[in-house]
């Protein structure tokens, strides 16, 4: 990824710190987006991935650090990246008193596109509105709505989108058609940033960066960012699991126990202290011990876990 | 109370309404301290209506500004306007030689009376002839006028004492000939109508505008526009231009009505009328749209419109008197839109009044309208900071 060229670079930023009323949200953030990608941002609520995505887009000015967007400095060509850029805000933002066509024509008229009332029509169909395209947008269910609030990002050809997290509250069947539409923008070379809470979502990403209380933990591919974080994990069956789940936490070299449908994780990230402190239960009668690969989850509950010691 | 009956020890606590509603009050006073804007209108207003009602309005104003058109310099002359300045209604403010710059006084407000002393008065005074000494006040507001001229009938007796050697108190030795203009019978509708355009006017175009802006910020649709190609000059004119349609249409309709219901003629220029009225709805939308930008939320923008809208109607002579104001309370009137409309209005409808009549009311809203745009602009906030 360092050794990418400049064209291929969608967003490159360097030390963004942003403060609010003293409490700094986001703290020297670096990161680096190839065009055509999808990149996902995964954090716990509040951890910053809105402040970072604001500041990518000119909406908020970073206190420190800079960098750029599409080729352009996010400090002083906030115009030329607001017009190659498509957002998509965590809450519904468009009018919620206009209509779907109205809602479109308006975003088309604002990018000065040269025929927006058929950029509009088009949009309609292509997000499978039609019919619907009177209604206003406020009536939509949750699902159209956010339909709707892509298609307006995705309306004036942006070259990077940015979702922040679009899929919150949406069903699975409209999460799946969703990803599958990013997918398609993807292949068409454009590039996409999307901050989410899902775990299936974020291994549908190409590249994946975690941020917890404004700090960027870990970054990269899933399986590089499950490999660095060097946890050991089993997976545990059997009976009375909540009498072990109780027994096990907090014991030294088990950083983490947590229930998975019918079989608990227990992870830690010294291999040999988690061997010792497991060991005692280890032949007990009526448990079925595996070794496992930790999950995504497991590796980004351990990370908040990590950070919070560290930052709080 | 099942629930009591349940825990026989867990017993409803004593005063339980007067805890719940001492918590309540709490909060709402917590709330009311974070809230500045309603903490400063609880103050401000009744502060504000004490200081206008108590020293600025004057129902029975004086020292209204007055023309003198001299076209005798004699002693009955002066004793005359001594007396008229004696009683305190008028103060002679310029002094003219032609009737034509006389008229253009009264046309463009700048006095309320003209007092034409004619060529050979005292003379004919002399001579027993009762000649007329002309008083012409503008009745467009009938109550600025009606209290001085009603004092004209005690000047006579004052000038007599002094200057005059008849005996006789039955035949006065002169008349004063008043005459109320542009509204001569003084009613009090042809002054209310005109102004009632300036006032709806004020209080719709601000309200409109004024929520213009919070709305799109309390409503989350602000962050997607920030985040779109557009300059805060565009999203001000984008908001401003439709209700300059909506303003003129209410114009339209009050003074039709007014016409047509209540006779109040138009004397001047239809167009000129129109013009000034979009000036003037320009204005007051700028206006609000300031506000707009200055207010954290919709209702704060509407407390902002209110305190801008109960000077307007107070101060501006929409109620009481203009020239019946002391000084200070004058120059507020005067950054008010709505005082410059009131005097274009009344000016072109009664009077028949020109532009050249009004240029100055009318440069005083172009001016209040860019200032306000300006502040606007600046105050518009284009990122989320």
């Amino acid at each position: 990824m360092n050794g990418a060229r400049p064209a291929e670079i969608a967003i490159d930023v360097r030390g963004l710190t942003k403060s609010f009323g003293g409490r700094e949200v986001v703290h020297d953030l670096s990161m680096q987006v190839r065009r055509g990608s999808i990149y996902g941002f995964l954090g716990p609520n509040g951890s910053g991935k809105t402040t970072t995505i604001r500041m990518l887009c000119g909406l908020l000015t970073p206190d420190q650090g800079d960098g750029s967007c599409l080729g352009f400095d996010i400090r002083r060509d906030a115009d030329k990246i607001k017009r190659r850029v498509g957002y998509m805000t965590q809450r519904f933002s468009l009018y919620q008193d206009l209509s779907v066509r109205e809602n479109l024509e308006f975003v088309a008229r604002l990018y000065g596109m040269r025929d927006p009332q058929a950029a509009a029509r088009d949009m309609v169909q292509r997000l499978g509105l039609s019919g619907r395209e009177r209604q206003l947008a406020g009536e939509l269910s949750g699902g159209w709505k956010q339909r709707l609030a892509l298609g307006a990002c995705t309306l004036p050809n942006p070259q990077l989108l940015l979702l922040d997290e679009p899929t919150a509250g949406v069903d699975p069947k409209a999460r799946r058609d969703f990803w599958n539409e990013i997918h398609a923008l993807a292949a068409d070379g454009l590039t996409v940033l999307v901050s989410t809470h899902y775990m299936d979502e974020a291994e549908r990403c190409h590249e994946i960066a975690y941020i917890a209380y404004g700090h960027l933990l870990a970054h990269g591919t899933v399986s590089d960012v499950i490999a660095q974080s060097k946890l050991t994990t089993f997976t545990v069956s059997g009976d009375d699991l909540r009498a072990l789940s109780a027994d096990l936490s907090g014991k030294p070299g088990v950083d983490m126990v947590a229930p998975f449908g019918t079989s608990l994780h227990v992870s830690g990230r010294d291999h040999d202290a988690l061997d010792a402190a497991i060991a005692p239960w280890r032949d007990k009668p009526g448990l079925h011990w595996q070794p496992a690969a930790p999950s995504l989850e497991d590796v980004f509950i351990d990370l908040m876990n990590r950070s919070r010691d560290n930052f709080q | 109370m099942s629930d009591a009956a349940l825990h026989p020890t867990s017993r409803e606590p004593r005063f339980g309404f007067w805890r719940r509603t001492y918590a309540m009050l709490v909060k709402e006073f917590i709330q009311l301290r974070r809230d500045r804007v309603s903490f400063a209108m609880i103050v401000m207003i009744p502060v504000m209506q004490l200081m206008l009602f108590g020293y600025a309005i004057n129902t029975t104003p004086h020292h209204l500004p007055a023309a003198v058109l001299l076209q005798e310099d004699s002693d009955l002359g002066r004793s005359i306007l001594k007396a008229m300045e004696n009683t305190a209604y008028f103060s002679f403010t310029r002094e003219v030689s032609s009737v034509a710059e006389f008229d253009d006084l009264l046309l463009s407000g700048k006095v309320l009376f003209g007092v034409e002393i004619p060529r050979g008065f005292e003379r004919a005074v002399r001579r027993g002839d009762r000649p007329a000494l002309l008083v012409a006040a503008d009745a467009t507001d009938p109550v600025a006028a009606s209290s001085a001229l009603s004092s004209l009938g005690t000047i006579v007796q004052t000038a007599l004492a002094h200057d005059l050697y008849t005996g006789d108190p039955v035949a006065a030795p002169f008349e004063i000939r008043a005459h109320a203009r542009y509204n001569p019978a003084a009613s009090s509708r042809l002054n209310i109508v005109p102004g009632l355009v300036g006032t709806i006017l004020t209080m719709t175009m601000l309200i409109f505008t004024a929520l213009s802006v919070t709305r799109e910020i309390e409503r989350g649709t602000m962050e997607s526009l920030l985040s779109m190609p557009i300059k805060p000059v565009e999203v001000m004119l984008g908001k401003i231009i439709p209700y300059v349609l909506v303003g003129f249409l209410q114009a339209t309709i009050i003074i039709g009505i007014g016409v047509l219901l209540f006779g109040v003629p138009v004397m001047g220029s239809l167009l000129l009328l129109a013009l000034l009225s979009t000036l003037f709805i320009a204005t007051n939308l700028s206006i609000g749209y300031t506000f707009s930008t200055l207010a954290q939320n919709q209702l704060q923008a509407m407390q902002l419109s209110m305190m801008f809208f109960l000077p307007s109607i107070l101060l501006s002579g929409f109620m009481f008197p203009f020239l019946g104001m002391p000084q200070w309370a004058q120059v507020i009137g005067e950054c008010l839109p709505l005082t410059h409309y009131l005097r274009i209005v009344r000016a072109i409808m009664l009077k028949g009044s020109t532009l050249s009549n009004l240029q100055h009311d009318t440069i005083a809203l172009f001016g209040l309208m860019l200032f306000a745009m300006t502040v606007a602009v600046f105050r518009f906030r284009r990122t989320l900071d």
